[in-house]
């Protein structure tokens, strides 16, 4: 083994943007034919790594070893043609192009389309026998589902003749099945030679695919173990520098009145389908339910409805009184007063107006509070006092509220507006993706002021497409699937592989399935949810 | 409203759809790269002066083509340094061409020229003078097809059979060569292109480029062919028109040829207020045929016929991102 050159040796990488450094002084060593992860936090440095090794970015210092020869890698051109593909977490495929067009696309043999496409489609078919990897080549990227595309993706790097294909945070958009499955598929390239670098931030994808993992912290490279030597809780201190609780510390539930009364809700979107095929859910003071699904499969349509900024059918009663889906009294401002907080999905968008500073932020849809007012003049004094000690108290770091939103990490983000919404003592929490992007630190903050609520006995309606977030808080788990409810379990009785079926449609969680039928009810449910992520 | 009024009606169609139909294509390729061009009308108004000018001075109507080209060009690499280069505003940038176009036009041939800011009439060999296809004066006493022969497919300057032979070329470029590939895939994820190890700039100037091509035979066209000289806002507007005739057409090249033949019969008919007034029996005002094109664009915009997508990248400067 000691003559064997590893596939990538970094020497001494550094990079920094501005005053920013990202990497600092990283070397690490991948050997061919194995899984090496890279875990980290968020901004922990790991994609810009992978960016320098993709030619993204150039190094500011530092050596890059292909196969034991020194390499320069300016561009992706170059890397490509070092035998490195990569999967980035977002895909970047054409969405209205055929999956021989994607694949191609780049790689093409002349000037005419013609001859490259019928090789692709010979060599797509040789691709899928030795790899398993099957698509339809001429299935347009819009029309197939999460899993499929970033197959898609794996053959553009594979049909490139990648030697090592570099995976970013691959499982984010997956389903537990189709995770599985793309372990599989990583499982089978191994064997056939090729190297693997996943990044990633769970945990447990690391412990059940990789051979060697690396840690980093901080732009900094913290330690190189081998998988088998080493355990779920030293990997979070590695991480995070600190030890870490994984779990959530809670007592069980001591659910009261029914707060939330949803029956029969139905939304249609603008291109006239049906997202929410009729809805019934309950949610009661003192309890969390958790809404789990595979993105796209109407969660997102459920908590702009009940938010107030999309339009529904149905009955709704909220303490008993009926709530209005649509019209005047249906808006944030009507939620709002009727106690309903909302953190959404995508507090970039619109949790947050990224220009504009901490304690602006800090008051939107409660700017109309007397106490933020003097007369016809916004208190400005008064909103700073206010932002300043919910800053304090939610351990927003740094905690200046000059600082523009968009200047906070996503952890410091979240709790910018997760304060806003609960210091005002709503009766129903609204909460979506709580932790997206959120560094394993702050997760565990965010997860105990959600439980801290739920123990004034609040009503909070959680929803995640992470399995275990849903796991770890949830009192009752409700599973959504082609905007409907497959079945309802409560949190202590069910586990990742029953709520995984649920989540790919199947109510039938008695028997075993085959990975193609979950597939095939997947892709059933429509690519569309491929656009929601 | 008899066969000889049709066809000359349809033969004046071609004329007029002709300057669209090239503005159209050339819009096309830029927004299929995803750079938007509302400078249209300003690269074809600058294409036209110059042509004029030139052909004017030199006596040669091709010398006066490739300098219509050429300014078209200028204005064309204006636009990619501020939309790809500079990552600017695509629309702003499309203005700034359009006034600069209107301006410096009138200004430089007043200087040049002294007549009030035209150029002086062309004529002979400065101009692109119709060509006579084979037998069609032999042909012309054949009934039905001898007319439609004669007056409608002969006749014509050789710009406007470029313009048609573009389209196929067009489609062809597009959808069966290696460059319309990732043209295609520069405007929908520019993302998609540059890690595949593509140079997004560099397609994006090509497109550019060729916009900048088309539109200067365009505006070539509209001062040595459509007309016999250059006059202060001659463009009047095609440039704009052809943008709608690009969203009517979905982005397509033969949709645009479709497009751009009904605006020409609207532009036509504008003309010829005795033909609608005997078809359907009323009197219709020129100006509300000027303003169909507007209006149909407004109705295709609101999905009322099928629903036209933009290229999905279009407008945006692409930045790129770990």
């Amino acid at each position: 083994m000691t003559d064997t050159a590893p596939a990538i040796e970094l020497k001494g990488i550094s990079k920094a943007f501005g005053p920013v450094q990202a990497n600092k002084d990283i070397s690490i060593r991948v050997m061919p034919g194995t899984i090496h992860g890279i875990i980290g936090e968020n901004g922990a440095g790991k994609s810009t790594l992978m960016s320098i090794l993709y030619g993204f970015y150039k190094a500011d210092a530092g050596e890059i070893f292909i196969s034991g020869k020194k390499t320069d890698i300016p561009d992706s051109q170059a890397a490509i043609a070092a035998g490195i593909g990569m999967v980035f977490q977002h895909f970047k495929l054409v969405e209205n192009f055929t999956v021989l067009e994607n694949i191609i696309l780049g790689a093409e043999d002349g000037r005419l389309l013609k001859p490259s496409l019928s090789k692709a489609r010979k060599s797509l078919i040789s691709l899928a026998e030795d790899y398993g990897l099957n698509v339809d080549p001429d299935a347009l990227i819009q029309d197939i589902g999460v899993g499929m595309q970033q197959r898609v993706e794996i053959l553009k790097a594979l049909y490139r003749q990648a030697d090592i294909l570099i995976l970013d945070e691959p499982t984010g958009v997956l389903t537990p099945a189709e995770a599985d499955q793309l372990f599989r598929i990583l499982g089978r390239l191994r064997s056939e030679g090729k190297t693997i670098i996943l990044i990633t931030h769970k945990l447990r994808e690391i412990m059940e695919i990789t051979d060697t993992v690396s840690v980093m912290r901080r732009g900094k490279m913290t330690a190189t173990v081998k998988t088998a030597e080493t355990s779920p809780p030293e990997l979070a201190e590695l991480m995070v520098g600190r030890k870490v609780l994984l779990r959530v510390n809670k007592k069980p539930a001591t659910p009261g009145d029914v707060i939330l009364d949803v029956k029969g809700l139905r939304v249609v979107d603008g291109k006239g389908v049906e997202r929410l095929r009729g809805i019934d859910l309950q949610v009661c003071a003192g309890e969390v339910l958790g809404l789990a699904g595979v993105a796209g499969n109407g969660q997102s349509e459920l908590l702009e409805v009940l938010g107030g900024y999309a339009d529904g059918t149905g009955n709704v009663t909220l303490n008993g009184t009926p709530l209005d889906l649509s019209g005047k009294k249906s808006d944030g401002q009507s939620r709002r007063a009727r106690g309903v907080a909302h953190v959404p999905e995508d507090r970039q968008r619109e949790g947050l107006i990224m220009d504009f500073q901490a304690w602006e932020n800090n008051v939107f849809g409660y700017h109309h509070d007397d106490r933020f007012n003097s007369g016809l003049l916004m208190d400005h004094a008064a909103i700073r006092a206010d932002a300043e000690d919910k800053m304090a108290r939610f351990d927003v770091r740094p905690p200046d509220p000059t600082l523009a939103a968009k200047n906070f990490s996503g952890g410091n983000q979240q709790k910018i507006v997760l304060a806003r919404e609960i210091e005002r003592n709503p009766d129903l929490l609204l909460i979506g993706q709580p932790t997206r992007g959120v560094d394993i630190g702050a997760i565990e903050f965010i997860h105990e002021q959600i439980i801290a609520l739920r123990d004034q006995g609040k009503a909070i309606l959680l929803v995640s497409v992470e399995l275990e977030e849903i796991l770890a808080l949830s009192d009752r788990i409700a599973v959504m699937f082609d905007g409907q409810i497959m079945g309802e379990r409560a949190a202590d009785q069910t586990d990742e592989k029953e709520l995984g079926l649920l989540m790919a449609g199947i109510t039938d969680t008695e028997n075993e399935h085959s990975v193609a039928e979950v597939e095939a009810n997947l892709a059933r449910a429509g690519g569309d949810a491929s656009k929601e992520v | 409203m008899d066969y000889i009024t049709l066809i000359q009606l349809l033969d004046s169609t071609v004329r007029l759809a002709t300057p669209l139909l090239l503005a159209c294509l050339a819009g096309l390729f830029s927004e299929r790269a995803g750079v938007f061009d509302i400078g249209l009308e300003g690269k074809m108004l600058a294409a036209a002066f110059f042509s004029a000018a030139l052909a004017s001075i030199t006596g040669s109507v091709w010398i006066g083509l490739a300098a219509g080209i050429a300014s078209s060009l200028a204005l064309s690499a204006v636009h990619g340094l501020a939309s790809i280069t500079f990552r600017g505003n695509q629309l702003i940038s499309g203005v700034a061409i359009n006034f600069l176009a209107a301006g410096m036009t009138v200004l430089i041939a007043q200087d040049w020229f002294a007549q009030g800011g035209r150029t002086p009439s062309l004529f002979g060999g400065a101009r692109f003078e119709p060509i006579t296809l084979p037998f069609a004066d032999a042909m012309a006493n054949v009934p039905i097809i001898g007319p439609l022969y004669e007056e409608l497919i002969s006749g014509h300057s050789i710009l406007v059979y470029a313009a048609f032979l573009a389209v196929p070329l067009t489609w062809w470029i597009l959808f069966r060569t290696r460059f319309g590939l990732r043209l295609r895939a520069v405007g929908e994820n520019p993302a998609a292109v540059d890690t595949a190890g593509v140079s997004v700039v560099g397609l994006r100037y090509a497109a550019v480029a060729i916009a900048g091509l088309l539109c200067g035979v365009a505006g070539a066209y509209l001062s040595t062919a459509l007309q016999a000289g250059f006059v202060k806002d001659m463009s009047a507007g095609r440039g704009f028109i052809a943008l709608a005739a690009l969203i009517f057409a979905k982005w397509r090249p033969w949709y645009a040829l479709w497009a751009t033949l009904l605006f020409g019969l609207f532009g036509a008919l504008e003309t010829r207020p005795d033909v609608i007034q005997s078809v359907i029996g009323i009197k219709v005002q020129g100006q509300i045929l000027s303003a169909l094109p507007y209006l149909m664009t407004v109705v295709i915009l609101a999905g009322f016929v099928g629903k036209a997508i933009p290229p999905r990248a279009g407008g945006e400067p692409y930045v790129k991102e770990r």
